[in-house]
């Protein structure tokens, strides 16, 4: 059903947990759906320099936070707004069909942390 | 790595002695059972000594059961039997939310051809109350379809006492025993239902082949049409392997029972008390009117498939009752059924016991399962909401 990908990064998830003082912080889902993502990020001079995230959900939920941060560690900002759900799913090798829409939130939840990210500053 | 299979409920393994007896069948009775010389006459015995053998299982007469590809096809031919043949007397149907999907479904379709249907609800336990179902009964009503035991949670019904008020009321009883037939005692007199539907691979037999009782008298139409085979009402020619192996596992079933449920009864409290030792982990389902081999909890903040599939990297066989594993956006409609909210019914866990199952498997499930959900709830955001909230002092 899931590619040895998937099962690496849901056996072995990368930057579980959350970031102390964040610079943003994005959540997407519902426990009603099955599927809740929360991902945080640290930014400095608009390049995201850390990201951690916490989910409930389904082997591909954990999976797609998982290599979410990996994929956006280091980049800058407007690199990672271009991160896509289905981005995620191609780095994953792929994801059942019925996991496409339900449990493939990762840069959904990214991009809401950035705007988080993008509102404070501008409170500043 | 250590392998324990504990969804016995979904199917089990098939008997060492049943497939004795079904390689014996291909290998030296091929014959059509219909035919008149003695390949078919062998064939013919084979085909009745398992009806008997399947019939003792329940405490029928031989000449009430009808051989089926399976509980499915049991269900679907009672309830569209029934419904097709009593159409002149009425046209309402009484069943329930916790009904496998074979009888759900099958009753929705019904409604399409204009038979009113009512689906009485549960109470937490998941278990159909009495007075609902006298409140249900009308004049019209023509058949009352409750399963014995719930697949998923375990929960036993009052059937007795069911088809009593049912029978009173004139109305024709059935019930989906896929899970109770060959598991705990089943007497189709005791019980004093009319229908009764059972499986052979939920007893370790094949896959394929079920059957339904007929009680003697019950007016029913075939839902196809053909040859003179099971009393015309399942025309075609016996699955004759996958008979005898059904033959072959009730009889092993009605000697084992006894000792079987016993043992399984020990290790299912076992595993209970274990899962609900862990904090935030609830039983569903009766605690003690369920069945001997089913445990179903819910595991508060994490999701049913990752459960799963950690539990499969430890060797561990469940299943779950969470929206990813039953195909659909919905959890369970059994777990809501009973009125449990949908995020702790995503966080459902079955587990199912079987023969094969010893103690030295419920202490290795017992050793891996909290470390597992202790790793899924640290991952978890509605896990440290929830100690937030506990370290919240209260005003």
């Amino acid at each position: 059903m899931y590619t040895d990908k998937v099962m690496d990064h849901f056996m072995n998830p990368r930057n579980v947990g959350e970031i102390e003082k964040p610079s943003g912080v994005g959540e997407v889902g519902n426990p009603t759906c099955g599927d809740i993502m929360r991902i945080y990020i640290d930014v400095e001079d608009d390049i995201i320099k850390d990201v951690k995230f916490k989910t409930f959900g389904c082997g591909a939920a954990i999976a797609t936070s998982s290599i979410c941060t990996e994929l956006v560690i280091g980049k800058s900002i407007d690199e990672a707004l271009k991160l896509t759900n289905e981005a995620v799913a191609e780095a994953l090798d792929g994801l059942p069909p019925q996991k496409m829409h339900c449990s493939n939130l990762a840069a959904d939840a990214l991009h809401k942390a950035i705007a988080d990210y993008k509102a404070k500053q501008e409170a500043k | 790595m250590r392998r324990v299979y504990l969804d016995h409920g979904a199917t089990t393994p098939v008997h060492p002695e049943v497939i004795e007896a079904m390689v014996a069948c291909m290998r030296d009775h091929f014959g059509n059972p219909s035919s008149v010389h003695s390949f078919g006459r062998e064939a013919k015995k084979l085909l009745e000594d398992a009806r008997s053998n399947v019939a003792k299982l329940i405490g029928a007469r031989p000449e009430e059961i009808i051989f089926t590809s399976g509980g499915t096809e049991a269900d679907n031919l009672a309830i569209f039997g029934v419904a097709r043949a009593m159409r002149k007397k009425g046209n309402h149907i009484i069943t329930s939310a916790v009904e496998h999907h074979a009888v759900l479904d099958a009753c929705l379709a019904l409604k399409k051809e204009g038979f009113e249907i009512t689906v009485l609800p549960v109470d937490e336990y998941g278990m159909v109350k009495i007075e609902d179902l006298k409140a249900a009964l009308r004049p019209e009503t023509i058949l009352v379809t409750i399963m014995h035991a719930n697949n998923e949670v375990g929960t036993i019904q009052p059937i007795k006492e069911i088809t009593r008020i049912v029978k009173e009321h004139g109305a024709i009883m059935h019930t989906d025993a896929v899970q109770t037939a060959g598991k705990i005692p089943v007497d189709v007199n005791e019980l004093g239902v009319d229908l009764l539907s059972a499986s052979s691979h939920k007893i370790y037999g094949p896959k394929g082949v079920g059957c339904l009782y007929i009680r003697k008298g019950t007016k029913m139409f075939p839902l196809t049409h053909g040859g003179g085979q099971e009393r015309k009402r399942r025309p075609g020619t016996e699955n004759l392997p996958g008979i005898v192996g059904f033959g072959k596992a009730a009889e092993i079933m009605t000697r084992d029972l006894p000792e079987e449920t016993s043992r399984m009864t020990k290790l299912r409290n076992r595993l209970i008390e274990g899962f609900t030792a862990i904090p935030e982990v609830k039983l569903n389902g009766h605690p003690t009117d369920r069945l001997p081999i089913n445990v179903n909890v819910s595991i508060r903040y994490i999701e049913g498939e990752s459960l799963l599939l950690m539990l499969d990297m430890k060797g561990i066989a469940g299943s779950s009752g969470s929206a990813c594993t039953s195909g659909s956006l919905d959890p369970s409609h059994v777990l809501l059924a009973m009125g449990i909210p949908h995020e702790i019914a995503h966080g459902s866990l079955r587990l199912t016991l079987g023969r094969d199952n010893s103690e030295a498997d419920i202490d290795y499930v017992l050793q891996v399962v909290p470390e597992i959900i202790e790793r899924l709830r640290a991952m978890s955001p509605l896990y440290d909401r929830k100690e937030a909230q506990a370290c919240t002092p209260i005003k």
